[in-house]
């Protein structure tokens, strides 16, 4: 048929997935059609938001040394990625940073916490501090830069990984991504489904 | 009631699971070595070890550290005679004291992990422990002094 159509009556990916599992498939996945190209890639712009937002870029850094506070400034202490990414061998982020948010009798100050806390590991840094929606896109779907997963892997993580979600709920004064989550997801698995069409700029 | 493993010994506790870890070891089971300084884990004062792990005691919840091993300044060694608190007294490291104990137990989980660490390390890893007095230049000699004595 010439001209491609707009939309494909076709079950998405991460939908046919759960589909397959056979436990918590929902009817409005099951009849989620494969976005368009141009409706991918504009769904992208907000994934790009959320992926620029300090809760997540704060950590995802070029070089070695994270940043803190809605302002991204340098960490204090001198705090290093480390070996693993999880900070120097003697003071590591668990040292300050514990499984979930301080108690709020602690003050508005005191460390956030979430699990597994820490940097990207130093062979796979995954920064895309000040990437264009093209950069950001062509890397995060390069397996040699975003931990070797695939576009549902992808998915899961941005759903459902606990240090990622701790974004949404950062606790104290931090401002939580702009996005809503649910939201956010909704854009990613749209993008995603639709086989991760990156934007020209 | 909580059962803490405190410098290898049990201790039970009757304090509400998100107290401070630094106000059990202080005011309940009178472990006074560990200091209170910023309560927001920025200076240092506070720094116990559990599982062998430097640990800002001020900002840890006492139910995060139940049946984990938790080691104080009193208990680092059985006649304060490990290696970095002799090399504190030969250099004399202490103006005020306030911050001291914190600086030991985080130069000694630095010892556990980098047995001849840099002077460059030495300064990376303690620049989360702060000293108002300024004693960083004896803090750095003895750390030195400790890992020359204990070796690779």
């Amino acid at each position: 048929m010439p001209g491609a159509p707009e939309q494909a009556a076709v079950i998405s990916g991460s939908c046919r997935g759960i589909l397959i599992v056979g436990l918590l498939g929902s009817m409005s996945c099951a009849q989620s059609p494969v976005a368009s190209r141009s409706e991918a890639v504009e769904a992208f712009q907000t994934v790009h938001t959320v992926f620029m937002h300090p809760r997540c870029q704060n950590c995802h850094i070029p070089g070695d040394s994270p940043l803190q506070f809605d302002a991204g400034v340098p960490h204090a202490m001198s705090v290093v990625r480390g070996p693993e990414g999880h900070g120097a061998e003697g003071l590591a982020c668990a040292s300050c940073h514990g499984e979930q948010n301080s108690p709020t009798h602690f003050g508005p100050h005191a460390p956030p916490g979430a699990p597994h806390w820490g940097l990207p590991p130093p062979h796979q840094k995954m920064a895309w501090i000040g990437m264009s929606p093209r950069e950001l896109c062509e890397s995060i779907k390069n397996p040699r830069f975003n931990g070797n997963r695939d576009l549902p892997a992808l998915l899961t993580h941005v759903a459902s990984d606990k240090l990622v979600l701790w974004g949404w709920d950062p606790g104290g004064a931090r401002a939580p991504v702009s996005v809503p989550h649910d939201e956010f997801v909704a854009r990613f698995r749209l993008w995603a489904d639709a086989g991760g069409p990156c934007p020209t700029t | 009631m909580l059962t803490l493993i405190v410098n290898g010994t049990p201790r039970n506790v009757d304090v509400a699971e998100d107290t401070a870890l630094l106000w059990v070891l202080r005011d309940h089971l009178g472990l006074t070595g560990t200091k209170y300084g910023c309560g927001i884990a920025m200076c240092g004062a506070c720094t116990v070890h559990v599982d062998g792990l430097a640990k800002r005691s001020c900002v840890t919840p006492v139910s995060t550290v139940v049946g984990k091993s938790i080691t104080t300044i009193e208990g680092l060694a059985a006649n304060g005679d490990h290696p970095l608190q002799k090399a504190w007294i030969a250099e004399q490291v202490p103006q005020c004291g306030y911050c001291q104990s914190g600086q030991i137990m985080q130069a000694a989980v630095l010892l556990q992990k980098v047995k001849q660490p840099t002077r460059e390390q030495i300064v990376q890893h303690m620049d989360g422990n702060l000293c108002r007095c300024g004693t960083y230049q004896r803090i750095v000699r003895a750390i030195e002094r400790a890992a020359d004595e204990v070796g690779p």
